[in-house]
């Protein structure tokens, strides 16, 4: 696999703001790639520094090995689909779709070609003569595709492409645009906020904090081993149990007052491990809720202080202990299974592989 | 309806009927038998319409104000389109100053341009003729362009532009293909009004006129000789027909400017 994107301790000021605050990355051919994090943390930023519509305060950037200093966007080999589409409305389908080939030497027939080819791609043939007013959102969004494509760019850039569209389109929407990206094989960078949207569609998935990147990875590892508490509540939900540092060899013996004693593998623990104090992070799944009356070691006790039903899912709240010590449990619902009221006692399991810890 | 808006409708209607009765007298009187501007009516004519196709001074007159209205209604929709295409688009130092006094002949007394404009060109040692109307006109005109063309560029999504760019093209193909097509209503609206403007101007034509008179001038000058005012009012007639259609051409053209913004999501 060889880099087509490499982006080199990039900063970019707009003012006194620091809009992109020191970025390093590598990105690798014919990935699929998500620049991840809350609004304002700079993704959009870094996506237009890639595409070339600002330059970087310091730093430098290289697309397909070439240092793209002072390179003007249209001679980058980049194209974008705007978050907005930015489909020209004084053209048709084809006119748009068929805007940046006129300074490609084609004879007709190989543009006419070309065309068809990238419209049956995105699913829009035959609309070839359809005014840009008459485009549904989804149709705006399959032109504004096609439009990139047909340049063959070595990276293509989307700028939050699928924030406009209902749920269900969306999903669709998700799934088409992962196929394509197989299909065509070409570099995808797609800016998201939407945590589910970088999941299921990317190959890796950087996240974005206050113009940094926090942690680079494929979902799952980003998933299952987040490095920071913030990466690990920005993509789903994490209980943080606090605890007392016993011993720091390989393994990090902790002891909390929930969990009782235990130990975490040194890869799977970030921070300063000289730190005296733990957050024992889990994910809500990790844990299941088992009969009040059920006989173990390591169970947990706790009254359920809340519930609610999200379909094939319920998330209970559990009070151990104290009010401070609430823990969030995720159920898989079966159907017509009697699930658990509010005030019940019950006692809860924990899978201790899929334990992480956060130094202090 | 409750007495105060009674009131403000008949002071509405009081005010518009000053407003044009006036210039309704004048296709009144144009279609009059009798060279004397008075009621009564003596009966139904179009002798002085007829006489309007045999003054060879007032055709020199009509061609002259064509060429001027022609050459500074393009002069300053051009200018007008850079001016509030960098104002709209770009920050600098000195914009807002600048743009304060681009607009400032919108409210400065016509006169003291005319005179203004007048010493200056005199002090120059350049000669007065068609171009020096021309000039004028442009000047006059040119805030008129910069308010229609600021409120279509205003409308326009910049991310059009970098798309554009985006695709290959240069700035200035982006101009071409994109920004012209999208904000040519203004255009046109801008080139109507302008034309409109600097046809019926009369006071800094006056000033900066030479020997080559334009319409308005003419026009005064035939209120010397009596006998020629229903000439005039037969003259008077057509250029408000022509106004008025240019006008409304020029708002169809400014309201077509639709926004090519789509709402931010």
């Amino acid at each position: 696999m060889s880099t087509v994107v490499q982006i080199k301790n990039v900063f970019k000021k707009f003012g006194s703001v620091k809009a992109v605050d020191g970025v390093s990355l590598e990105i690798e051919k014919g990935q699929f790639f998500s620049l991840l994090g809350p609004s304002g943390c700079g993704k959009t930023t870094l996506l237009r520094l890639i595409a070339g519509f600002e330059q970087p305060s310091s730093g430098e950037l290289f697309i397909d090995n070439r240092s793209m200093y002072g390179v003007e966007p249209n001679l980058r080999p980049t194209n974008m689909v705007f978050q907005n589409y930015a489909i020209f409305p004084h053209l048709n389908v084809e006119q748009n779709v068929s805007y940046g080939l006129r300074k490609k030497n084609l004879s007709v027939m190989e543009k006419v070609e070309m065309i068809d080819q990238v419209l049956k791609l995105v699913g829009l043939s035959g609309l070839n003569h359809r005014s840009a007013n008459e485009l549904s959102g989804g149709q705006k969004q399959r032109v504004a595709l096609a439009r990139a494509l047909i340049l063959k760019p070595k990276v293509l850039l989307l700028d939050e492409p699928l924030s406009a569209l209902d749920k269900k389109l969306r999903e669709q929407m998700q799934l088409e645009l992962r196929h394509l990206q197989r299909a065509v094989g070409i570099t995808f960078v797609l800016v998201t906020h939407d945590q589910e949207e970088a999941l299921t569609m990317s190959d890796k998935v950087a996240v974005m904090f206050d113009g940094r990147v926090e942690q680079v990875a494929s979902p799952r590892t980003l998933y299952e081993t987040p490095v920071s508490q913030r990466v690990a509540s920005f993509i789903g939900e994490m209980n943080f149990i606090s605890g007392n540092v016993l011993e720091a060899n390989d393994r990090i013996s902790v002891n909390s007052q929930i969990l009782g004693k235990l130990s975490i593998p040194c890869s799977k623990v970030f921070g300063d491990v000289s730190e005296k104090q733990i957050k024992i992070g889990i994910r809500p799944e990790s844990i299941s809720i088992v009969a009040n009356t059920a006989k173990k070691k390591g169970l947990i006790s706790g009254i359920i202080s809340d519930t609610s039903y999200f379909g094939e899912t319920t998330y209970y709240k559990i009070e151990c202990g104290s009010k401070a010590d609430t823990i969030v449990v995720s159920a898989q619902n079966s159907f017509g299974q009697m699930d658990y009221k509010k005030g019940e006692k019950v006692k809860l399991e924990t899978d201790f592989k899929s334990l992480v810890g956060f130094m202090g | 309806m409750s007495r105060s808006t009674k009131y403000l409708k008949v002071f509405a209607y009081t005010y518009l009927m000053f407003l044009y009765a006036p210039a309704l007298l004048l296709p009144i009187f144009s279609f009059n038998a009798s060279q004397v501007i008075a009621f009564p009516l003596t009966g139904f004519s179009t002798q002085w319409f007829e006489t309007l196709l045999y003054q060879k001074t007032l055709h020199e007159a009509l061609k002259n104000s064509l060429i001027v209205a022609i050459s500074s209604s393009i002069l300053a929709t051009i200018l007008g389109v850079l001016a509030s295409r960098s104002a709209t688009r770009y920050s600098f130092k000195g914009k807002q100053v600048s743009l304060t006094f681009i607009l400032a002949p919108l409210v400065l007394p016509e006169i003291i341009v005319g005179v203004a404009l007048l010493t200056v060109l005199k002090q120059m040692g350049l000669s007065l003729n068609l171009w020096s109307v021309i000039l004028g006109h442009t000047l006059l005109i040119m805030p008129f362009s910069i308010l229609i063309m600021n409120s279509a560029f205003n409308n326009f999504d910049i991310s059009l532009e970098e798309a554009s760019l985006d695709l290959g093209e240069n700035q200035f193909g982006t101009f071409y293909r994109v920004i012209l097509p999208l904000v040519l209503p203004g255009v046109i609206a801008s080139l109507l009004i302008g034309f409109t403007l600097s046809l019926d101007e009369f006071i800094i034509a006056f000033f900066l006129t030479g020997t080559e008179v334009t319409l308005p001038v003419y026009i005064w000058s035939l209120f010397r000789f009596p006998k020629q005012l229903a000439t005039v009012m037969a003259l008077g007639t057509v250029l408000l027909i022509v106004s008025l259609i240019l006008l409304s051409l020029s708002e169809y053209f400014r309201r077509r400017t639709a926004t090519t913004k789509t709402p931010v999501l």
